[in-house]
């Protein structure tokens, strides 16, 4: 199998709580999947194992290589990247410290600068901002900054953390557009949200989570059409 | 009192304040980087002092042990923490950073000590023989337990404080030591005299700080220690070690305190013990600086330098009542202060 990323039978438990069971799923190269579901029902707690923050049992590949026992660190080498649900930027420092933070990881420290300044093409609100502290940002242009930061490091696997958590509709609108540009660069995306409808018109392949296990996954289109799924999580029609 | 003593005094404090100053700063960027309040950095200015002793007298210092033992120890706590996880290749590494390096520092100065090599060598291999020391304590009490909230650290280090004091006897014994001056000049401003000393000790804090100062805003290894202080989850998403931040942080933090050594111990006599003092105040300017701000922690530990010295003149005796008294306003003004910062980072 030449999957990107592959979970198999992934469980994940805090204590004798169990909040993800037994899931598997699957991201082609250059593919978007998204993860959607309701609010706790573990999509987070998913993300935040695969990118090995926390604990998990099952098996996980990247490109083919196992991941069991690989730390947070050794996979963003490896070129997976998370924007957390938190964001988790550097406040104290400047956008452009940010940034060039995101580079660490690479080798080819030649190129670091052209791809800031291919970020600024990208995000032009983060230029004028780019001598500004990143605490003193909005929350559309710390969403921003997240997903430049983990562009700087260059992945081929980027996993978005409800990228539109709290921030008003027209700059959702805004971050889907940028989302779905992604896909020229080659990069995979794996996309967790609860906003279903956008996430289902970004994605190829759509899995929907519920109290910790998938409980139905295809074609983002064919999700979108579903009318079980419509009524729970696409508000009606 | 006489404006003559007072400008001997501030003199004084200021050059005592200096000293903390180098101890206060390495002990807030170990703060932001580890969360560990590291008490005993004034052991290590200590232990710095006691080497340099030694390295003068032609001895070798017991530091050349201790740094062995210490990466003995390190290192098959490493090596057994790799085999565990199975990750048999990461052995080398491990090696070399925990076992080699110490090793080959200490085993320079082993061999040069009894050579008598010049003062500024003298001075190169105490700084070698004390850098060791706290990334290996860090390697074999901290690591185990990176996790633990910042007051057990805090305990572990006053533990630690301890028990180095313990092994300072055991390595370098009892007798108080006063190295030679590194310089003889003096210097007469409005008719009162500074010491070759003192200058020397307000430059090197005042170009240690300023080195500090550029490696932290333009270099890519001092934006990433502030980037684990700043967000430790968001350092690691983007690669950055927090360990081998860290470790990077007790080596700079241990410099610091070893210059510092250096500076005092030919002003004071110091004993195996005497770090505690030492660390202790420059605590005192941290918290001043409210443990984050690096100038707020250098003016702090002046403050202490400035106002021991003229508590010294009018009780020499309560001199370190006064300063420590001096906590406690303090600690109420600060946790008064936070309480501020706090709600304002809730609108």
């Amino acid at each position: 199998m030449n999957a990107m990323l592959s979970l198999e039978n992934v469980s994940v438990s805090y204590g004798h709580i169990e909040a993800v069971r037994d899931v598997s799923l699957s991201v082609a190269p250059g593919q978007i999947v998204t993860i959607i579901g309701p609010n706790g029902a573990g999509k987070t707690t998913l993300m935040m194992a695969a990118m090995g923050l926390l604990p998990s049992s099952g098996t996980m590949r990247f490109e083919g290589v196992d991941l069991e026992g690989v730390e947070v660190e050794r996979r963003v080498e490896m070129g997976m990247c998370l924007v957390p649900e938190r964001r988790e930027l550097f406040h104290d420092m400047s956008v452009g410290d940010n940034l060039l933070l995101g580079a660490f990881s690479r080798r080819d420290r030649g190129s670091v600068q052209d791809d800031i300044e291919d970020v600024f093409q990208r995000f032009p609100r983060l230029r004028e901002r780019r001598r500004q502290a990143a605490g003193t940002l909005s929350g559309g242009e710390r969403q921003m900054l997240a997903l430049g930061r983990a562009l700087m490091a260059k992945p081929r696997l980027l996993i978005l953390d409800e990228p539109s958590l709290g921030l008003a509709p027209l700059i959702v609108r805004e971050i889907f557009r940028i989302i779905a540009s992604l896909r020229s660069l080659g990069i995979s995306i794996l996309l967790v949200e609860q906003n279903a409808r956008a996430a289902l018109e970004t994605a190829d392949i759509g899995y929907v989570l519920e109290t910790g296990q998938i409980s139905q996954s295809g074609a983002s289109a064919d999700l979108a059409d579903d009318p079980g799924l419509i009524a729970a999580y696409l508000g009606g029609r | 009192m006489s404006f003559d003593i007072a400008a001997i005094l501030a003199v004084d404090g200021v050059s005592n304040g200096a000293i903390y100053a180098l101890v206060a700063i390495g002990t807030v960027l170990l703060f932001s980087v580890t969360r560990v309040m590291f008490v005993p950095f004034g052991d290590l200015a200590a232990f710095t002092a006691l080497t340099l002793a030694a390295l003068d007298g032609g001895k070798r210092p017991g530091t050349v042990a201790l740094v062995a033992i210490l990466a003995a120890l390190a290192f098959s706590m490493e090596a057994f923490a790799l085999l565990r996880a199975g990750r048999r290749r990461d052995l080398p590494k491990a090696a070399l950073y925990y076992l080699l390096v110490p090793g080959v520092l200490a085993a320079i100065v082993g061999v040069a000590a009894p050579l008598h090599p010049p003062l500024p060598v003298r001075l190169l291999l105490a700084l070698m023989a004390v850098t060791p020391i706290a990334p290996l304590l860090d390697r074999i009490v901290f690591r185990p337990v990176a996790d633990a909230p910042v007051l057990l650290l805090l305990i572990i280090a006053v533990a630690l404080h301890f028990a180095l004091v313990g092994l300072g006897l055991l390595f370098f014994g009892p007798e108080g030591v006063r190295t030679e001056p590194l310089t003889s000049g003096s210097l007469e401003i409005f008719g009162t005299t500074i010491s070759g000393q003192t200058v020397l000790i307000v430059v090197a804090a005042l170009a240690l700080s300023g080195l500090l100062y550029v490696c932290f805003d333009y270099t890519l290894v001092g934006k990433a220690l502030r980037a684990v202080s700043s967000n430790r989850t968001g350092a690691r998403l983007m690669g950055i070690r927090p360990a081998r931040a860290g470790a990077i942080a007790y080596i700079l933090g241990s410099v610091l305190a070893g210059v510092s050594g250096i500076l005092i111990a030919p002003v004071n006599t110091i004993f195996y013990d005497s770090g505690f003092l030492i660390g202790l105040k420059a605590f005192v300017g941290a918290i001043i600086g409210g443990l984050y701000s690096y100038p707020g922690a250098a003016l702090g530990a002046l403050f202490v330098g400035l106002l021991e010295s003229f508590a010294s003149f009018e009780s020499s005796s309560l001199k370190d009542v006064i300063v420590f008294s001096l906590l406690v306003p303090i600690l109420m003004w600060r946790s008064i202060a936070s309480l501020h910062l706090e709600e304002d980072d809730e609108e």
